[in-house]
């Protein structure tokens, strides 16, 4: 067992990762000597030489377009996107291309290439540096969408998803990169939990919260602070966001009755909606109270000196919580 | 409105041709080649067949067979020039209208039209003919040839014995921002490509003139790496220029761009009408340039075939033809639950838990 934040959870997964197989590349933007702007990456270049370790020019397009032809030439390329704000440049390849190409080979091919994404907000940033796209790749089938949310699943997680043979979006909480953790990483990979499954990561019997990425933490506080009101609230983080693990999660709410999805993103047609749809149809009977959505506003994200309001944090979770129980 | 040409644009382009639309073969300091009379009346075979196929299809989709089809006419000598100076080991990135370089790389017909069918999105397997799928977004597939050449690099196949990578893309494809990285990438990256563009002249309706105001293949220069502008319609200078950007792209000298000056005969696809923006005349003009009527007049001149000869080619034509036409035909529609395959390579369950839902659903219509 050994503590690392999750920045560095991330590094030793992928360090595991381009040790186990040469075909591991990392590219992206600054992820050379810097070390990526939050040094995910850091040392890995100075190891592992600038042919697994490619400075990107500056063009997300390219970086997605080819790791395509890279993964065709049989290399697992691990992109860095360096912010959310900046997949959009990359989302007809990502879309068009690397979601359809197996399809469209009627499985001759695989493209076995992981997009890193540091997401959310929290951190002060200018805009374009503090935003939620996973519905935007959710909604694209052919990706497999994850967000890991603390050091442990970091590490396991972030190697899963280089050994998997579809294109793995991966989300990463770039407000929990600094945050330290336990990480065993001498657990054998037969041992991990699988990347498409979701964990309870806190158990309780009157209500549900689903999370993922950032908002895992902020729904573990507000569980220990409902606690005190006597509430015991159970704490799904889903990890895997397609394929959804939505067993255990109707099991949960199923068993709750009640339940709540947290996320940073805006609430309109964004990720929970999914979950409320299919818990509808899969808990119609046992649910207490309309599944409810918090997230942020439906508005673009607002200049930092505002984000504390339009992030969900613990007293937006807790006052869900009480809605739920009033209905 | 000045009729100045404008700034950049002055000096006339230099154009690589080695026989003339009259069927003389000319001379050129850079780029010359020795062909055997089988090896002409072998490209003369080529050029004849892909044309043959192209009209089947067309005809296929004029009669509902086909959703839609590209056709390739008047690219011929572009396609089969550049694809007969592949190498075995050399990987090829097409757009959807490649018709012709498919058939170099041994892809068989019926598998390309499977796409314009409907009845898949891309029939053949790329790793069998180093012949990747067919992309229908303008220009995506020039990054993937750069990525893949990439591969190549770090693979140590660049040298003696290397691999060289060829990317197909059209006039209009230029403006795409994904080529003009991938012309980055490879010109940073020194990667071993060859940028094959065929300058059609078109882009659906819209001339050259909407994408660029200098010659396509001086755009090369500012991104650090030769370019060359060759008579598209001139197969032996088609042949000769690649085979000489691929010779030097696999022994490490990094990228080329061909600009393969050219002329859609056709609509840019059985949806499009010409018609409307384009004179019939300048179809007349580039008639005189045919890629095919050019060889058939050199072999004839130079008694290199003779009317045995090129009957024996139009049988062979008409026979593929009518076998593409066959085969089309009875191509097999997908089963409905085809939908969920291949959709990813591991276990997903939203595809399991659908799949059964469909079957389920399916099966209430059976007995």
């Amino acid at each position: 067992m050994t503590t690392l934040t999750l920045a560095k959870a991330l590094n030793e997964g992928m360090r595991k990762a381009m040790e186990d197989d040469p075909k591991v590349l990392v590219m992206g933007e600054d992820v050379g000597k810097l070390g990526g702007v939050f040094r995910v990456t850091d040392g890995l270049q100075k190891d592992f030489g600038e042919q697994r370790v490619i400075d990107t020019p500056l063009a997300e397009s390219g970086i997605i377009g080819t790791a395509i032809g890279l993964a065709l030439r049989g290399y697992r390329p691990v992109c860095e996107i360096q912010f959310d704000g900046f997949v959009f440049p990359a989302a007809d390849q990502i879309i068009t291309q690397l979601a359809k190409m197996p399809l469209r080979s009627l499985g001759k091919l695989k493209l076995p290439v992981v997009v890193r994404i540091p997401c959310g907000g929290g951190i002060g940033a200018v805009e374009h540096h503090s935003e939620s796209p996973e519905a935007y790749f959710t909604h694209t089938a052919g990706l497999r969408v994850v967000a890991c949310s603390n050091p442990a699943d970091g590490y396991t997680m972030i190697q899963q998803a280089i050994r998997c043979e579809d294109p793995v979006i991966f989300f990463e909480p770039k407000r929990r990169y600094w945050e330290k953790a336990d990480v065993d990483t001498s657990a054998p990979a037969d041992d991990w939990t699988p990347f498409d499954r979701a964990r309870v990561v806190r158990p309780g019997a009157d209500v549900t919260l689903l999370a993922y990425g950032p908002m895992v933490r902020t729904c573990l506080e507000a569980a220990a602070a409902a606690e005190e009101d006597g509430r015991s609230v159970e704490v799904v983080d889903l990890r895997s966001l397609n394929p959804l693990d939505i067993d255990l999660v109707a099991e949960s709410v199923a068993r709750t009755g009640r339940c709540a999805v947290v996320h940073e993103a805006p609430v309109f047609s964004g990720f929970g909606a999914e979950i409320a749809a299919r818990l509808t149809e899969r808990c119609f009977y046992n649910l207490e109270a309309p599944v409810l959505r918090v997230g942020g506003p439906s508005t673009p994200y607002p200049p930092s000196r505002l984000e504390d309001h339009y992030l969900p944090d613990l007293d937006r979770v807790l006052d869900a919580v009480d809605r739920l129980f009033a209905f | 409105m000045t009729t100045e040409p404008p700034r950049g644009a002055e000096a006339p382009p230099e154009l690589v041709q080695l026989l003339t639309p009259e069927g003389e073969r000319v001379e050129h300091p850079d780029y010359d080649i020795d062909l055997t009379p089988e090896e002409v009346r072998g490209l003369y075979r080529d050029l004849v067949l892909v044309r043959r196929v192209d009209l089947e299809a067309v005809a296929l989709q004029r009669q509902g067979e086909l959703g839609i089809w590209a056709s390739l006419l008047g690219q011929e000598a572009a396609q089969i020039g550049s694809g007969r100076a592949l190498a075995e080991s050399d990987m090829v990135f097409p757009t959807y209208r490649e018709h012709g370089v498919a058939w170099c790389r041994g892809v068989d017909p019926v598998n390309l039209l499977g796409l314009f069918r409907g009845v898949n999105h891309g029939g053949w397997d790329p790793a069998e003919h180093n012949f990747h799928l067919y992309t229908i977004v303008i220009g995506s597939q020039t990054l993937h040839a750069v990525g893949y050449a990439m591969g190549v690099q770090r693979d140590g196949a660049v040298g003696e014995n290397g691999a060289a990578t060829i990317a197909y893309f059209g006039d209009g494809a230029t403006s795409q921002g994904d080529v003009n990285e991938s012309f980055i990438w490879a010109s940073v990256f020194n990667a071993p490509i060859v940028f094959f563009c065929q300058n059609n002249q078109w882009a659906i309706s819209e001339p050259l003139e909407k994408q660029s105001r200098i010659p396509l293949y001086r755009r090369a220069s500012g991104f650090g790496f030769p370019g060359v502008r060759v008579d598209g319609n001139d197969v032996f200078a088609c042949l000769a220029v690649t085979r000489k950007a691929l010779a030097d792209a696999r022994s490490g000298q990094g990228p080329m761009m061909i600009e393969a000056f050219t002329y859609r005969m056709g609509a840019h696809t059985t949806s499009d009408d010409p018609t409307r923006y384009r004179l019939a005349d300048e179809l007349e003009a580039w008639k005189l340039k045919d890629p095919i009527e050019r060889v058939r007049a050199y072999m004839f001149k130079n008694r290199i075939a003779d009317q045995d000869f090129f009957d024996a080619i139009d049988a062979e034509a008409d026979e593929l033809g009518r076998d593409v036409r066959k085969r089309c035909l009875e191509l097999p529609d997908p089963e409905p639950l085809a939908i969920f395959d291949h959709v990813y390579a591991e276990p997903h369950r939203l595809m399991d838990e659908e799949r059964a839902q469909f079957a389920a659903y399916l099966e209430g219509f059976e007995g």
